[in-house]
């Protein structure tokens, strides 16, 4: 067996109409034709889906955890920034 | 029911099941991890069509008979299975060969038993068509991979090529049986599908950059229960716990 992988693909499903596209794992596939197989034999082999996106993991640019103190610290005292002042009738079910 | 009609639908269930059989010994010996679960998808595909049309068969007889039995009690001559299907794996360019060859011969017959007047068999076969585009699809495109891939893949896949050719003609060699069942309208005259297949394998051959072999001697004996000397090993480790703990259920 070779120790170079095949590229690595992120793999996103869609598990029915109507809802978003969920990040559900990842695989290695020569191109985009493979890795579409390979994850509909390995996500949606139990009905898990409707709907495959397959994207390349080198193609996502990922938040570093070094810039989480500037990225998302600053919200966390922004309480007015939750719709939370209004007056919910009872009647509707969040 | 006439015991063709038994024996028609019990031989389909033998390509799927020792197809199966053959397939599922790659299941953790596959080159990397998505192919092996690919395979075992396959694999399970094929047992799991044996098992509808085993069952149906069973019923046709109408004796005690149940998939088991015909699955686990029956010896090699009893087998009908193409002879391809129960050829040694080989290697992944051999198993993926043998697969796009007995894939797309498996669509275009499910696509005409569609419209079979056994209605418990055209319903199997519209979901074996399903299932078989796919299988179509993922072979195909190993096929092309590897035989248009490094020369080392490409030669692999000629020799392979080269080695099943042989086994091919059986597949449109109908005898007595698919005669009847084909004049009842409940089978198919399997050399009606031999053009389509032939089109649309030379197409994929070429892509691959493949060498279609010449038709010359072809194995035969299948059908009549006459296989080759891999059948009873084959069988020996697929019919061991029934045969040793007959009845044993886990």
């Amino acid at each position: 067996m070779s120790s170079k992988h095949l590229p690595l693909w992120e793999i996103f499903i869609r598990s029915r109409r109507g809802l978003d596209h969920k990040h559900i794992g990842s695989l290695h596939a020569a191109d985009a034709t493979q890795a579409m197989q390979a994850a509909r034999d390995t996500y949606t082999r139990r009905q898990e889906g409707v709907s495959i996106w397959v994207v390349r993991s080198s193609d996502i640019h990922a938040s570093q955890f070094e810039d989480d103190a500037a990225f998302f610290d600053p919200a966390a005292d922004k309480i007015y920034r939750h719709p939370t002042f209004y007056d919910v009738p009872d009647e509707l079910k969040l | 029911m006439s015991s063709a009609h038994f024996e028609y639908v019990q031989r389909l269930g033998d390509n799927a099941l020792i197809l199966g059989q053959r397939l599922s010994a790659w299941c953790g010996h596959s080159p990397f991890l998505e192919e092996d679960i690919a395979m075992a998808n396959t694999a399970l595909d094929l047992i799991g069509r044996a098992r509808m049309l085993y069952t149906h068969a069973a019923q046709l007889e109408g004796s005690d008979r149940d998939e088991d039995a015909l699955a686990y009690g029956r010896d090699e001559r009893q087998f009908g299975n193409f002879l391809i299907c129960e050829l040694p794996n080989g290697d992944y360019a051999f198993t993926l060969l043998r697969q796009y060859l007995v894939d797309v011969y498996h669509h275009q017959l499910f696509l005409a038993l569609g419209t079979s007047s056994d209605p418990t068999l055209a319903a199997i076969a519209a979901k074996a068509v399903k299932e078989t585009a796919y299988h179509v699809r993922r072979s195909g495109d190993w096929v092309v991979r590897l035989g248009d891939g490094t020369q080392q893949s490409h030669s692999r896949c000629q020799l392979a090529l080269d080695e099943l050719w042989a086994y091919t003609g059986e597949l449109f060699a109908g005898d007595g049986i698919d005669q009847a069942m084909a004049a009842q309208g409940i089978g198919v005259d399997p050399a009606q599908l031999a053009p389509a297949w032939s089109e649309t394998v030379a197409n994929q051959l070429k892509q691959a950059t493949l060498q279609q072999p010449r038709d010359e001697w072809q194995a035969g004996g299948g059908r009549a229960g006459l296989h080759t000397e891999h059948m009873g090993h084959l069988l020996a480790e697929l019919q061991f716990m029934q045969r040793a703990y007959p009845g044993l259920k886990w």
